[in-house]
């Protein structure tokens, strides 16, 4: 069938550089009808450049585009639209004040123009949402819709615009497991249907799920093309890295010893007011890993920011070591040994315009070992542990005064591991640990959180990541709405279970 | 080599700044009737070209230098003192109630007493509005420009009632000004026959310790993690509030130190003032915000900043009598100087970004060709 006819979309030969980095080299991609073709690769791989080319956002300095068998120029994204590309962007294009039906009119010129015609958008999209099923109220705000409806929002604006080649920019990057099924059977109705897509995703069991054919791409290079059939995530992962890549961390036998970590009926407010954790109750013993699962935003960073003081708590208490916390006050949390590798790591966990050095004496400059009794700093001191640390822990970078900006993520991600481990913890919280991280650094941020687990920290992983949470845990806690769902051991864990406790339906009585 | 290169460019840009603000300045010289060229050959020649005029020169930039360090450590912690002027008048007036009260002192106990005295009262003329910051968020631009007010007018008090020289109600001219302050109490001259006095050599070691502090102690550690990063610093253990308040407190230091200087090393040896905001200071609270933010926030930048500041007000008198140039052309130049400075920060960082962002790619191809080699 592949070979009848022309396929939909072919980019020939694309290349793009920017300064000094070539972006895409010579890549050639090939699109039929019905399919879905993943892209797979790491940040800064290529994929978004070869999509923006796409898309209309950017011109490659050579190559070209061709569709249905004829040369095309797409020189913005109203090109692209107009033959028949539409984009799913990882972050929704979606005005929060507007109905659905507002948001998926904006931009097309009505039939009564000026006027609109509401009527027959919202009456169409119905349409549309019971083919796919693809549930969504045309009236609804957007604001008062749950992520995973506005997710369906941005399909159906697509689908609307009668794209036939839809762009999927990591959709699944927000959605729990039930959801990314959902949406999957919607992909390949549309599928069915004739139309193609460009999935973009780094999960690679998604992946293998959904496509038809796999393009892996690594520094702006094709370097592999398979079918899911044909390969597996180890190998997919080794293709995007480039080596061989261990997909969990090699963990120990510890036998978990007394509590390190224990909270007691924790209340902690919002941003927007409320509570965002709600009477929750966890204890962490020390040589253990509690995973706690859930889509963002149910209460996990409150959490986290409760545990170490940078949010006062409405209520409850935290002990560590024996030693209740006094509420709002990081450095109380810090001297009774807590860790915390935060989820913003730019905003909380370094300072950007800082030097690796400064950032990794953030916290112990103050310290008789790194500090005179007049105040002055001992550099050469500061300069031996910092040196050691990054050598440790594999932090690149030219030098100790690089500015920490200039880093990758997972560099400055490995820079802020360093310096939290490096006061021995009694109990670490790891926040979103690899998020934005490629896979190299990933394994390495695994392999420490496993190699502190077996020296006895009692450590709390919070991730989006399943996959993540499954690889490190020994147990794992779902949260929903500011509350545990229900804690499970990772042993008799399955992910049908955690994603219903993760989408708020069902909940286990406290393990 | 890019480090090279970006040393380069950030030592061009503020000289191109002064360039392109005379180049303006020219234009504003023609239009008031004066030969640009010949005009700030009489400025540049007044207070770079003979010794005297280096005295002088020096002399002024005495309190902007220590202002403008002052302004380094505020700004390096992300709190805005707008406050100099209030704090150099506080701090004059400790020193100057301190010199009153023991004239019997030696110079040696004298001297340092007295600027001591000017440390703590702008010291603590800042950490006010430090302190408003920190517990109630009051913005400390607003709470240092209302402070400065409020120092003007009690100085216009004092000097109009207890602290005014006695000769001046004897003679009934109430000129708002102290007696001659006890002759131990003045800075020593550095050379035979100039102006120049012990208070210049103060101010460049002050501006040394800022430096030092700044980058050398934990203290000058904490502040400047504050000023990058509120959160971060945070969530780190470090006090935020005692940072902001400790930042403005030492800011404000700086400029009582330099208005106790201003008193002190000053040809009548009297704290005198005209009864308007600036008689006192001569607006150098304001101006050393200006030698500070030229400098970079650097305080040994501040050096040759506040040189080329207050050779710049020297050139100015000269000018003036010149060419009947009216002085105030200066503050035209100061804030062309600054709007040129400003902006060219813009397009530095701007070029930074892109730089940076590039710098990211390249590395990050690199450690990921590395990976792949291990």
């Amino acid at each position: 069938m592949e070979q009848k006819t022309a396929p939909v979309l072919e980019m020939r030969n694309i290349t793009k550089r920017f300064p000094g980095v070539i972006a895409n080299d010579n890549i050639s991609l090939t699109l039929h009808r019905g399919e879905v073709h993943s892209l797979l690769g790491e940040n800064g791989a290529g994929k978004s450049t070869l999509m923006n080319i796409l898309y209309g956002l950017q011109q490659p300095d050579s190559g070209g585009i061709w569709m249905h068998g004829k040369p095309v120029r797409l020189q913005s994204p109203a090109d692209a639209i107009k033959h028949g590309i539409g984009m799913i962007h990882q972050h929704f294009m979606l005005v929060p004040s507007l109905t659905v039906a507002e948001n998926v009119a904006l931009g097309l010129r009505s039939k009564r123009h000026p006027l609109t015609n509401l009527k027959t958008v919202a009456h169409r999209i119905q349409e549309l949402s019971e083919k796919y099923r693809l549930q969504v109220d045309p009236n609804a705000y957007v604001w008062q819709l749950a992520v995973g409806e506005r997710q369906r929002v941005e399909i159906i604006k697509a689908l609307y615009r009668d794209a036939s080649i839809l762009i999927l920019d990591e959709p699944t990057a927000v959605l729990t497991p039930p959801e990314v099924d959902d949406l999957f059977v919607t992909f390949q109705q549309m599928a069915a249907n004739g139309r193609s897509m460009i999935f973009i995703s780094h999960k690679l069991h998604e992946v293998l799920q959904l496509s038809d054919r796999i393009t892996v791409l690594r520094h702006g290079r094709i370097t592999g093309e398979t079918f899911p059939q044909e390969t597996d995530r180890r190998q997919l992962a080794q293709m995007m890295v480039g080596r061989e890549v261990q997909m969990a961390p090699n963990k120990s036998e510890v036998r978990p010893g007394s509590v390190m970590l224990d909270i007691e009926g924790l209340f902690a407010p919002g941003d927007r007011g409320g509570d965002a954790v709600r009477n929750l109750r966890l204890q962490v013993k020390s040589g253990e890993i509690v995973g706690i699962a859930g889509v963002s935003g149910n209460g996990q960073r409150e959490l986290a920011e409760a545990i170490s003081g940078l949010r006062k708590p409405r209520a409850g208490k935290v002990q560590i070591n024996g030693t209740v916390l006094r509420t709002s006050c990081p450095k109380s949390a810090r001297k009774a040994g807590l860790a915390y590798v935060p989820e913003e790591r730019m905003r909380d966990g370094a300072i950007g315009d800082f030097n690796i050095k400064e950032n990794l004496i953030l916290l112990d400059h103050g310290d008789t070992k790194f500090c005179r009794p007049s105040g002055m700093l001992r550099f050469a001191k500061i300069k031996e542990h910092c040196n050691r640390l990054v050598d440790e822990f594999n932090v690149k970078t030219p030098d100790l005064e690089t500015p920490t900006k200039h880093l990758s993520g997972g560099n400055i991600q490995k820079l802020i591991l360093a310096r939290e481990l490096s006061g021995n913890p009694k109990v670490l919280i790891a926040a979103q640990p690899t998020r934005g991280v490629d896979i190299g650094a990933a394994e390495y941020i695994h392999k420490r959180l496993a190699d502190e687990r077996t020296r006895g920290t009692a450590t709390v992983v919070i991730s989006e990541d399943l996959d993540e949470i499954m690889a490190l845990s020994d147990r794992i806690a779902v949260m929903y709405e500011g509350e545990i769902m229900g804690i499970v051991e990772r042993d008799n864990a399955s992910r049908e279970e955690i994603g219903l406790m993760m989408a708020g339906v069902q909940r286990l009585n406290a393990a | 080599m890019q480090e090279v290169k970006s040393k380069v460019t950030s030592w061009l840009i503020p000289i191109g700044a002064v360039i392109a603000a005379l180049a303006l300045g020219a234009i504003m010289l023609l239009a008031l009737g004066a030969e640009p060229l010949s005009g700030y050959a009489t400025m540049f020649g007044a207070a770079f070209g003979n010794l005297k005029g280096l005295s002088a020169t020096a002399m002024k930039s005495i309190p902007l230098l220590l202002v403008g360090v002052g302004i380094c450590i505020s700004f390096r912690a992300n709190v805005i003192n707008i406050g100099g002027e209030g704090q150099m008048v506080m701090g004059a007036l400790w020193a100057t109630i301190t010199a009153l009260s023991f004239p019997h002192l030696d110079s040696l106990m004298l001297v340092p007493l007295v600027l001591l005295m000017g440390i703590l009262g702008g010291a603590v003329w800042g950490a006010i509005p430090g302190a408003l910051k920190a517990y109630f968020n009051v913005s400390e631009i607003l709470s240092t420009i209302m402070l400065n007010i409020v120092a003007v007018q009690i100085m216009n008090y004092l000097l109009r009632g207890v602290l005014i020289d006695p000769g001046e109600i004897e003679r009934g001219t109430r000129i708002p000004q102290t007696a001659r302050l006890p002759e131990t109490s003045d800075l020593p001259l550095l050379f035979e026959g100039l102006r120049v006095h012990l208070g210049f050599v103060i101010a460049l070691l002050a501006a040394f310790a800022v430096w030092v502090l700044l980058w050398r102690t934990a203290l000058g550690f904490k502040l400047r993690s504050v000023g990058l990063s509120r959160e971060a610093a945070r969530y780190a253990g470090i006090p935020v509030k005692r940072s902001i308040i400790t930042a403005l407190a030492l800011s404000g230091a700086m400029a009582g130190l330099a208005g106790a200087i201003l008193v002190f090393g000053s040809e009548s040896h009297r704290m005198v003032t005209d009864g308007s905001s600036t008689g006192f200071t001569g607006s150098a609270g304001f101006n050393g915000i200006v030698v500070a933010l030229f400098a970079g926030l650097h305080p040994l930048w501040s050096i040759p900043s506040s040189l080329l500041f207050g050779g710049m007000l020297v050139g100015a008198n000269a000018l003036q009598r010149a060419a009947q140039v009216p002085s105030a052309l200066v503050i035209a130049l100061n804030g062309l100087i600054v709007v040129f400075v400003v902006s060219s920060e813009f397009f530095r960082r701007k070029l930074q970004q892109h730089h940076s962002a590039r710098q990211a790619i390249e590395e990050d191809s690199r450690l990921t060709e590395e990976n792949v080699g291990s």
